[in-house]
């Protein structure tokens, strides 16, 4: 119990026998203090996020049970370009929609590398659409339309980069559609051509 | 050789400095940063160059985990005076016959995410906390199917009914990068079946390329 010193007292005359108080020194060792505050920091580390999760919006397009795969294909096939995804981060691309079953479409591989990647397909066929524009040849309403279409073998990864990559290169017209069994076919061989990667 | 003799010093240091420092290191921690939500599994979103920050309120949130399990949550606004887990809780109860208690929705008002099926929600909800944290964690997740009309799609009847009792929920799905894609397209599809064709992805944040700003000329790329 913290109790008061009195058997000293008795005024403050210093005679012999006396003690004295000792002078003591207000520094104090902040040590434990330092110790202490940087406990808290780690803890604090630990148990806290720094960034809010950020989100990023999409809109699938409206779906009637009642509609056509005719309307679906009202795309202008020459405005229009096909990314199909697929395992080990791989992204295959045909110019069009594949809306000719027979005749299989140059199907091209690339990677979602900064350079060289579906980043300068995309902004080399937005650049070729703009110039149909200009020549003609596309109605000034015509946008470049990219259909996403997933397989079974690429990751929630793959699909985010590429929805990504529509708001890195402004593209307004896209859609994640499902993957046809002739794409599936044509990505086989295409695998099948290129053994090496 | 003869040395100079160096006086002795004392071995003690200030620690002010040290002290004011750490201190301000803490003030800045606890001022910058939220607690981590309550995750009922670790799940490491993909990142995107979107900045839309996410709200805190009238959030649906769909985990996916990389296995594939679904979990469901809700935040707990205040809807007509009602909190909204309590009436989503409700009204699962009364849909589903699931003869839950009023102790056992309580623990559904203050629990985590969601990842079972309905016959398993009892249960789980009388289980001690300790308990329901390992069974999270061996939780087979919300079963899904394409097709909505599945009465096997329960993701589905929970969506619709924590829609009824918060109309102006924003639909989130929180997926991990390394989730199959097949998966994402069960939900997709199950929300396509409710009707619903506005949703969020959750990321987090990424670096914009060079490449934007060439795309977005009227944005200047002095902002990173």
């Amino acid at each position: 119990m913290a109790e008061m010193d009195t058997s000293s007292s008795g005024g403050h005359k210093k005679g012999p026998g006396v003690k004295k108080g000792k002078k003591l020194s207000t520094r104090i060792d902040l040590t434990p203090m330092v110790d202490l505050g940087f406990l808290l920091i780690t803890f604090f580390m630990y148990t806290t996020t720094m960034a809010k999760p950020k989100t990023m919006e999409i809109n699938m397009p409206y779906k009637d049970p009642n509609m056509k795969i005719e309307e679906l294909n009202k795309v202008k096939e020459s405005a229009a370009i096909t990314v199909l995804l697929s395992k080990k981060d791989r992204v295959y691309y045909y110019e069009g929609i594949g809306s000719d079953p027979n005749k299989a479409p140059d199907i091209k591989v690339t990677y979602f590398t900064d350079k060289k990647g579906i980043r300068d397909v995309l902004i080399a066929k937005k650049k070729m659409v703009n110039d149909m524009k200009r020549a003609g040849t596309l109605g000034p309403k015509d946008e470049t339309t990219v259909l996403i279409k997933p397989d079974s073998t690429s990751n929630y990864k793959d699909l985010v980069n590429m929805l990504d990559e529509m708001n890195i290169n402004d593209i307004r017209v896209y859609a994640i559609v499902d993957i046809t069994e002739l794409e599936q076919d044509w990505i086989k061989q295409t695998e099948a051509a290129n053994p090496g990667n | 050789m003869p040395h100079a003799k160096l006086p002795r010093k004392s071995t003690h240091i200030d620690m002010t400095a040290m002290c004011d420092v750490a201190f301000l290191l803490l003030t800045f921690f606890m001022l910058a940063t939220k607690f981590k939500p309550d995750e009922p599994v670790v799940v490491e979103t993909p990142k995107s160059i979107s900045d839309i920050v996410l709200p805190d309120r009238n959030i649906m949130l769909i985990t996916l985990d990389p296995q594939g399990r679904i979990f469901f949550a809700i935040d707990d606004t205040i809807i007509d005076g009602h909190p909204a887990r309590k009436s989503l809780i409700d009204s699962v109860n009364v849909h589903k016959r699931l003869q839950i208690t009023d102790v056992e929705e309580k623990a559904f008002e203050i629990g985590p995410s969601i990842g079972i099926p309905f016959n398993q929600l009892k249960s789980f909800l009388s289980a001690s906390q300790a308990d329901q944290k390992i069974m999270v964690e061996n939780a087979p997740g919300i079963p899904v199917d394409t097709a909505v009309d599945n009465p096997n799609n329960e993701l589905a009847e929970w969506i619709r009914s924590a829609r009824n009792v918060n109309p102006k929920l924003r639909i989130c799905i929180k997926a991990d990068k390394g989730t199959s894609y097949p998966n994402v397209h069960k939900i997709i599809r199950t929300l396509e079946g409710l009707k619903i064709y506005r949703f969020n992805l959750i990321t987090s944040l990424e670096g914009l390329p060079q490449a934007y700003f060439d795309a977005h000329p009227e944005e200047k790329s002095g902002k990173k």
